[in-house]
């Protein structure tokens, strides 16, 4: 079963390296969205300093929403996603593992590119690891509840914009406690409390995210 | 005793009773709400902060409450479609779903009329004003889903896959914002102390509160009869009942 899930995680990347423009397409599209709040609110040091952890968090948690009509249409239009269903290995793992997939080629850059554009809006130094950390941790919850919104959506006409009208308003607790982490670590305050809570929210959706995402994925493929 | 509890599960049986039904709770509706808002305007005292703009609390309270517990229901009857795959659980699913957002609508924007002239803005990004609007979200969401939907039966179980995950996102949203920013004044009634409003008020809340639910009631029971003629239209009984009205 491991092996199967291995090989999952590998196919995948190996599809997304084959077609690595859907993978810099999220990326550039994180980079050009930061890059025009400056330009939207004024290049103001202290204020680009003090909005950089939500406009990089909102930034982010777009690229990865325009990711996820991804995850399981192109396995839904050649059948693969029917097979892996009748397969032996069950759904909420294979799932997961493509959740994983999904999120290292989509999240994972996110969080590697995000101090470079920290630095544009001179972030202080000693907050990098705060914001990078939070990242790190929320991205893939963001991948995990997009996966029920994608199975959900899967086929439907419009899906991409239905999909952003039903994960956006369940992505809000992490974006608030994912961007307050930075800004209470900037406070003086630590951002322990809220990094602490983004990893119990990350355990919580990697237990029931794709459990209810296969779910979804039964109702939709019937 | 043996009781059928599975007696009203099929749209058949359920029509004439939810169309009775609706016809009583619509009635009581509003007697509830007629006295429900002549207490609350002539009758209740004047507020000694915030004089006579607090009475539209005898709207947007019962509205905000009623806004959260027909999602509650809503997930419920989506949780029985899911459970028992009962057609009429889903029926009654998508029935609430406008009425909630309706009451969502009306909480927020009595909410912010009220807080002109009380707070000096329309809107603040305060944990309650913004979980509830999150709320009407999840509402959109939800009929955005079904409508999307062409076939009826996937529509309901999609739909309450995606209310059952809203429920249990619902604590997690508001208790995020409440951490995020709270200006909002605490709860003025609680179950587990003693009021702090005169006794008038309360009543005529209270009254306002089953006025508003007695119209949920009958609204979401017309809504899920016409669904059920929608869909049941090719059986039997639907026909009869098409000709008869005819």
């Amino acid at each position: 079963m491991i092996a199967a899930l291995r090989c999952l995680i590998f196919r995948d990347l190996l599809l997304a390296a084959r077609r690595n423009s859907d993978v810099l397409t999220v990326v550039l599209f994180f980079v050009i969205v930061v890059s025009l709040f400056p330009l939207g609110i004024g290049p103001d040091p202290k204020l680009l300093r003090t909005v950089a952890p939500g406009v990089l968090w909102v930034a982010a948690l777009l690229a990865s929403m325009l990711a996820l009509s991804r995850m399981f249409a192109a396995d839904h239009a050649d059948g693969t996603l029917e097979q892996m269903m009748l397969g032996a290995t069950p759904l909420g793992l294979v799932v997961a593992a493509k959740v994983f997939a999904h999120w290292l080629v989509s999240g994972l850059p996110l969080v590697l590119i995000s101090p470079v554009l920290a630095l544009q809006f001179d972030l202080p130094r000693e907050l990098f690891g705060v914001l990078v950390l939070s990242l790190a941790l929320g991205t893939p919850v963001l991948s995990l509840i997009g996966a029920i919104g994608a199975a959900l959506t899967l086929g439907l006409r419009g899906a991409g914009a239905l999909l952003s009208l039903l994960v956006l308003p369940l992505y809000v607790p992490v974006l608030v406690i994912g961007a307050g982490a930075a800004d209470a670590a900037a406070s003086g305050l630590g951002g322990n409390a809220q990094l602490l809570l983004l990893g119990a929210m990350l355990i919580f959706a990697g237990a029931f995210a794709p459990w209810a995402a296969a779910a979804a994925l039964r109702i939709s493929v019937e | 005793m043996n009781i059928n509890w599975f007696k009203y599960s099929s749209p058949q049986t359920f029509f004439p009773l939810a169309g009775k039904l609706a016809l009583w709770f619509g009635a009581l509706a509003l007697l509830a709400c007629a006295v429900g808002l002549y207490l609350g305007f002539f009758v209740a005292p004047s507020d000694a902060q915030q004089g006579e703009s607090y009475r539209i609390i005898f709207i947007h309270v019962p509205a905000a409450w009623m806004s959260m517990f027909l999602y509650v229901v809503m997930a419920f009857w989506a949780g029985l479609g899911l459970a028992f795959n009962t057609r009429l659980s889903g029926m009654m699913a998508s029935a609430i779903a406008p009425t909630g957002a309706l009451f969502t609508f009306i909480a927020l924007w009595t909410g912010s009329l009220w807080g002109k002239p009380t707070w000096g803005t329309w809107w603040v990004w305060d944990a309650r004003l913004t979980s509830e609007l999150i709320l009407l979200f999840l509402y959109f969401g939800f009929m955005a889903l079904q409508a999307a939907i062409d076939d009826p039966r996937r529509a309901d179980k999609a739909g309450a896959l995606l209310a059952l995950v809203g429920i249990v996102n619902v604590p997690i949203i508001y208790f995020s914002v409440k951490w995020w920013n709270t200006l909002h004044q605490g709860a003025s009634v609680s179950l587990t102390k003693s009021p702090s409003m005169a006794a008038t008020m309360l009543t005529a809340m209270l009254i306002m509160t089953f006025g508003f639910w007695f119209y949920c009631i009958a609204a979401v029971l017309l809504r899920a009869r016409c669904i059920m003629l929608e869909r049941e239209r090719s059986s039997d009984w639907a026909g009869q009942y098409a000709r008869a009205a005819v």
